[in-house]
């Protein structure tokens, strides 16, 4: 047996410094905890200070005495490793751990075991936890908004058809698989629409909305026959033209009839609102974005100099303006720039107004792909004579689009996060709605239940968005 | 000249649907204004505009003009925005180091506040610091004193208000050391250059930063006093702080919401930046004999710098774009002051929406230009 030191943890005496270390580390752990749990505190015969610190000091001492290299003990030096490798981390791996400690008790007794739950008036809220029942009765109002009750079904309805068809791509055959873009990108988005259009709404809400979208699938249809050196200008002016027919002289009355099934009431868009408005938005945002902004980010890459210089403004000034006012323009500025006649429901110019702003976005993250792509790929595509449309389509942008799916993500995830913005022009979804319950005069002071339930529910719906794009990218990835 | 039908068509055409877009929404505006009997004009700015702002860092109230609120809600927008950068840099710098440490606690709390704060949408962290967590401070006059003089309350943070005798010496002697400083950091460089001798920089601009402001205290007769805020009561319950300065729970909640929101998207920058250094460059360093501390200084910060700092940028750009949604808990910025009350009594809408976008258009353009001239210099040149 050698002489220790104690200064110098060494191999020799590993069994002793091993249990001398493990006790004094255990001994602050345990101190701390008492005290966090059982709001004890054994130490409290010695001065404030000391009492304070003494934690720390026995368990920095005990980590000292264990943190020997090479021990050969194989979980000790990983632990050394991970959490121990000098003073200085071990002192911050102990404040994190006391940190945790400390805020276990607090936190639990506030989401839990002094919450109520029980009940449907706040008069059950007399504890100091959380008032669950708080949540519990404006559920449907924080899920639906204004929306009636009775007719809350139709929204359930559209979202579980709309999440059964949006699945379908999981569940195709080889054979069909060639057709899941056409579907994702044409038909989901229009189904999609008549469900929103028919069956939430009820009612005109969207009936200039279908002008347009009636317009585009009609001109995509068609296109499909059009020679391929006049699809350029066949999708330049066509689509807009029929646009233009559909409202001028096709009488609009005929589809407002047409948007009402019978025994549906409408329900107009400012009654909607709550989570499901945050989804609607979310998802037309979405769809709408990502189209503009390829065109823009084709258009930026253009030859053409004025088509490029009309995309590089476009970009810049969405990019250079918050959010919040693109949506005051939408809600003041834009209707003066309309005819008299011409009405836009605020929801549909919310979307375009949130669409522009992130397409802007879009455009600039696909740019970035385009130009990642090394220059062999176009002269190759070049070489076997395909044309612009044919070469983009084929070879760069599903190879450009692979490489950016974090980006494209990040935008997305932008927008979901952006959406409770719309209180700007009036429109309450779920934080809005929190907004407005908790100034309620019968439910006054449970504002903090209410931000930290819509908190879980953002971050659910946002980590598991991340997480996804993290798959996708992990399973497109392809060596080059 | 050869000029291809081909290559002029779809330009024509899109200019074309351009000009008639904004030709239809300016006639649509003409139409609708004259109707309305609204003039278009920017001449409202000179106008008394005759409401307060709450929070002003210039003298303001209802008797100054519109362009004078213009100025304050543009003030405070800034204020905001760089109080918020500066601690979203701090923190931001920190966790995204700590997310490199090789401390598994350290790196997985760091992560842990990332995701955490990463996927909150901001207007419900700022909703929440401002109407759940501030409200729980306590009132005016049950405030317990931090540092003897600082009251954290429900009403704001008050803090004590410097006030400075002969400040301009002060600041000269500020200015004269930093001048200093950079004529001594050249020196050291072509002395490095063509001697090979290290001076030690940071030692002597360190001396230089804190002696030169001393001697102006001792010498140039610089004094400093502070105002500390004193508790008054307005009504029987009602109680305010006066004297010192005063923070409205606004900006704390702003500010708080908005760095800790930036920081972790500048962490992931700083991470992205530091992983970014090949091995080779720290292992090439190490085997000419360098230390491990000019390792980190001359090769791995420089080149993570390259890649750190244009999207840290545009964090910042983001930042200041966001610090817009103050205008949710009615702190009086830009969009508050002059998009919402301004538009509001003069009814101008085209003018005041557009001159607010032109505003923050001109901000994030000038901060883009300087970006490209920065990246364009320290761009590496390639054979």
């Amino acid at each position: 047996m050698s002489k220790i030191n104690f200064l110098k943890p060494d191999k020799e005496n590993l069994n002793t410094f091993l249990y001398l270390g493990s006790f004094l580390f255990l001994i602050s752990v345990l101190d701390v905890s008492l005290n966090s749990f059982f709001s004890l505190n054994i130490t409290g015969f010695l001065p404030g200070f000391l009492s304070f610190l003494l934690p720390l000091i026995l368990g920095f001492v005990g980590l000292y005495f264990i943190r020997i290299e090479l021990s050969g003990n194989k979980k000790l030096d990983l632990l050394n490793k991970n959490i121990n490798t000098n003073n200085f981390n071990a002192v911050l791996s102990l404040l994190i751990i006391f940190i945790i400690i400390k805020s276990i008790p607090p936190i639990l007794s506030w989401f839990y075991i002094d919450a109520s739950f029980a009940g449907d008036s706040k008069d059950v809220c007399t504890g100091s936890g959380a008032c669950w029942t708080y949540i519990k009765v404006w559920m449907r109002r924080f899920m639906y908004g204004m929306y009636p009750n009775a007719e809350q079904w139709r929204i359930n309805l559209s979202f579980i058809a709309l999440a059964l068809l949006g699945s379908v791509g999981y569940f195709t055959t080889d054979r069909f698989k060639k057709y899941l873009t056409l579907y994702y990108v044409v038909i989901y988005p229009f189904i999609a629409f008549l469900f929103i259009f028919f069956f939430i709404s009820g009612g005109p809400v969207f009936f200039d909305f279908s002008y347009g979208i009636i317009a585009a699938i009609l001109s995509i249809i068609l296109g499909f026959f059009i020679p391929n050196r006049f699809k350029f200008y066949y999708f330049l002016i066509v689509p807009f033209t029929l646009y233009v027919l559909l409202k001028y002289f096709i009488f609009y009355e005929e589809l407002i009839e047409l948007g009402k099934l019978d025994g549906l009431n409408w329900v107009e868009t400012g009654a909607w609102g709550g989570l499901s408005l945050t989804f609607i938005i979310s998802f037309f945002c979405l769809i709408f974005c990502f189209p503009i902004g390829m065109a823009f980010a084709l258009g930026r890459r253009s030859g053409f100099p004025l088509i490029r210089y009309i995309s590089v403004g476009f970009i810049e000034f969405w990019r250079g303006v918050p959010l919040i006012t693109v949506l005051f323009m939408s809600a003041v500025m834009f209707p003066m720039f309309l005819p008299e006649d011409f009405f836009i429901d605020k929801l549909v110019r919310a979307i375009i107004a949130i669409s522009l702003f992130e397409a802007a976005y879009v455009a600039e993250v696909i740019r970035g792909g385009l130009q990642a792509l090394p220059r062999g790929q176009y002269e190759a595509a070049k070489s076997l004579g395909m044309g612009y449309w044919k070469m983009h389509i084929f070879v760069i942008l599903p190879q450009a689009l692979k490489l950016v799916i974090p980006g494209i993500a990040n935008t997305f995830l932008a927008l979901v996060k952006d959406t409770p913005l719309i209180f700007v022009v009036g429109l309450l979804e779920i934080v809005g709605m929190l907004n407005l319950a908790k100034t309620n005069p019968e439910w006054l002071g449970f504002a903090m239940e209410g931000y930290v339930f819509a908190a879980i529910i953002f971050w659910i719906i946002c980590y598991a968005m991340s997480k996804y794009s993290y798959n996708l990218e992990q399973k497109y990835k392809t060596d080059r | 000249m050869n000029f291809k039908l081909k290559d002029i068509v779809p330009q024509l055409i899109t200019v074309l649907a351009v000009v008639l877009v904004f030709g239809f929404f300016t006639y649509n505006a003409q139409v609708n204004m004259e109707n309305r009997g609204i003039d278009f004009g920017y001449g409202f700015l000179s106008q008394e505009s005759s409401f307060d702002v709450q929070f002003s860092l210039i003298e303001y109230d209802g008797s100054h003009s519109y362009f004078r609120a213009y100025l304050v809600g543009l003030l405070n927008t800034i204020l905001v925005s760089v109080i918020g950068i500066i601690f979203a840099t701090i923190l931001g710098v920190i966790v995204g180091i700590a997310r490199l440490s090789p401390n598994y606690l350290i790196n997985q709390f760091a992560a842990f506040y990332v995701e955490f704060f990463r996927n909150i949408p901001l207007l419900l962290q700022i909703f929440f610091w401002y109407f759940a967590a501030l409200r729980a401070l306590p009132l005016p006059q049950d405030a317990e004193p931090m540092f003897g003089v600082t009251y954290l309350t429900i009403k704001g943070l008050f803090v004590p208000a410097f006030i400075w005798q002969n400040f301009n010496i002060f600041f000269y002697s500020l200015v004269a050391a930093i001048i200093a400083i950079i004529v001594i950091k050249t020196h050291a460089k072509k002395v490095q250059e063509t001697q090979g001798k290290q001076i030690p920089v940071l030692l002597i601009s360190l001396g230089l930063i804190l002696i030169l402001p001393l001697l102006s205290f001792l010498i140039g007769g610089v004094r400093l006093s502070f105002e500390v805020p004193v508790l008054k009561q307005l009504a029987t319950t009602s109680f305010i702080y006066e004297g010192g300065v005063s923070l409205p729970p606004e900006l704390i909640a702003l500010t708080l919401s908005l760095s800790l929101y930036t920081a972790t998207f500048i962490a992931e920058c700083v991470r992205a930046g530091i992983q970014g250094v090949g091995k080779g460059q720290k292992e090439a360093a190490a085997s000419i004999g360098l230390t491990p501390n000019q390792v980190l200084k001359l090769v791995v910060m420089p080149q993570a710098l390259r890649i750190i700092i244009p999207p840290t940028t545009n964090q910042y750009l983001n930042l200041t774009k966001n610090s817009s949604l103050a205008a949710a808990i009615a702190y009086p910025d830009l969009v508050l002051v002059f998009a919402g009350t301004a538009l509001m009594q003069t009814g101008k809408a085209i003018e005041i929406v557009s001159i607010t976008m032109f505003t923050y258009l001109t901000l994030s353009v000038s901060i883009s230009i300087l970006m490209n001239w920065y990246n364009k210099k320290i761009a590496i040149t390639e054979k």
